[in-house]
């Protein structure tokens, strides 16, 4: 294997990566913003609340990223009044790919992030709720100083794979033509024909990203699960340690 | 409207491919998770190693870069490996239903070994030795007892696996397989409305999905039977 390739187009690796990063990012923040109000609306009793936002999950959830992407990039852009719209000088980035593949991930990532929050929030313990009442919070107060804090500690481990799996999933934007990532590993392929060397590469570089991504995440998890770890081990050194003192 | 009628059983054949490389690529999966739960269950330091790095390699990288990988990369070992030992000069084309089903097979394989290990993990350890007890040979404790007393554990992360299985084989329309996704493509460039295909193929994604969230149902009660509940 030569890897010269790859080393002659670094900066089209490091292009596509700041590509992804951009799109992974915003995508998560915009659905995490979409998620907690949603999240709320799906735990209502109420189904003239919660059924839009079911349908919305249901919809998000049970088709794959790329037919959604799809649906934006070639289904709504290329709708009449998207192309006249596009063509306008206020408007003319929506003749760039990248802001169509942004608005699907970022339907799809707050599908997944709704149903997250709505399990964390279910899973709130009742007497909390109760004690909040009892002191006199109204509904606003007892969801932004009580559910939704311990809500998102509860739910962060399943919202560390809903990261990765939104790091892995944009890899498909390379379809639409955007040199993220696995476009500029697609390009080299196609210029030089050399597959292994350009996939491999990619493949390690997403890999180093996620694991730092996971790695991160274990540290946010010990530092907010602090109070939940088990406490034998420290009890146990504290014992001797006195012991050593008498 | 007329159009879409006309186009429609075009777009339903694509989606029997669409089935058939998720059942293929189930079953490659479910082949290799049972083979990567034993790997990680067993003695052999090697085993296990070599278990650990493919099930961490797979979480790691995405499944379009490993599909494309060996899409274009099999592509020229097949072709390589043809030339140098076998002598043969022309050229081998692989077949994107075969690079997805093994690609979708081999990445699912990884998740499909995490649930087994868990399964297993679960099946008390006296059945087992009952088997042995009764005169049992490895294989038939393995076919007899085993599987049939994990698959309970197993079942609920089966289908997860499963139902996102079944919307990664949507990527085998990037490297040109004739599926649904690619066949609605084709479709909305011909008739120049594209958005129209793409929300039929959606809703039988979500047809899919729906059909098999109900047979996985009626398939854990019936691993169940026998299960008191409170």
């Amino acid at each position: 294997m030569d890897f010269t390739p790859v080393i002659d187009n670094f900066d089209l690796y490091l292009e596509g990566l700041w590509t992804t990063v951009r799109l992974v990012f915003f995508a998560l923040v915009l659905g995490f913003v979409l998620a907690v109000p949603f999240a709320i609306m799906r735990t209502s009793k109420n189904p003239a609340v919660n059924g839009p936002v079911w349908a919305f999950t249901y919809f998000f959830r049970g088709t794959p990223l790329l037919v959604q992407m799809f649906l934006v990039y070639y289904g709504l852009g290329q709708m009449q009044f998207m192309i006249e719209l596009s063509q306008q000088p206020a408007f003319e980035f929506l003749q760039d790919a990248y802001w169509y593949a942004l608005f699907a991930f970022t339907l799809n990532t707050a599908a997944y992030t709704t149903e997250i929050f709505r399990g964390a929030i279910l899973g709130t313990p009742y007497g909390e709720v109760e004690a909040a009442r009892a002191c006199g919070m109204s509904k606003v107060q007892i969801y932004r100083r009580v559910i939704l804090p311990s809500a998102f500690r509860r739910a962060l481990p399943a919202y560390s794979n809903e990261v990765i799996f939104m790091l892995h999933g944009s890899a498909i934007a390379s379809v639409i033509t955007i040199v993220d990532l696995l476009g500029a590993a697609r390009i080299v392929n196609s210029r030089y024909f050399t597959p292994y060397e350009a996939f491999i590469s990619v493949g390690v570089l997403y890999f180093c990203i996620t694991f730092a991504l996971i790695g991160g995440f274990k540290l946010l998890e010990n530092h907010w699960f602090a109070h939940l770890r088990p406490r034998e081990e420290t009890t146990a050194k504290r014992k001797t340690k006195v012991g050593q003192a008498a | 409207m007329d159009e879409l009628f006309q186009r429609l059983p075009f777009i339903l054949e694509g989606s029997l491919i669409t089935i058939s490389v998720s059942l293929v690529s189930a079953a490659v999966a479910i082949v290799l998770g049972l083979i990567t739960a034993t790997a990680k269950l067993s003695r052999s330091r090697l085993a296990k190693g070599i278990a650990g790095v493919y099930t961490t390699v797979i979480r790691g990288v995405p499944d379009l870069v490993l599909m494309l990988l060996i899409f274009f990369g099999g592509q020229l070992l097949v072709n390589y490996i043809a030339l140098e030992w076998f002598g043969y000069e022309d050229y081998i084309d692989v077949n994107a239903f075969i690079a997805g089903t093994l690609t979708i097979g081999f990445i699912f394989g990884a998740y499909m070994g995490e649930t087994f290990r868990g399964a297993i993990l679960a099946v008390p350890v006296g059945l087992l030795e009952a088997g042995y007890a009764y005169g049992m040979s490895r294989q038939q404790v393995f076919f007899r007892i085993l599987v049939p007393q994990m698959m309970r554990h197993a079942l609920p992360g089966i289908g997860n696996n499963w139902l996102v299985l079944m919307k990664t084989t949507a990527l085998v329309a990037v490297i040109g397989l004739n599926e649904m996704v690619f066949r609605a493509g084709q479709a909305g460039g011909s008739t120049r409305e594209p958005f129209v295909y793409y929300l039929v193929v959606a809703l039988l994604f979500l047809l899919f999905t729906t059909v098999s969230i109900w047979g996985l149902r009626w398939a854990e009660k019936r691993y169940s039977v026998g299960v008191r509940t409170a």
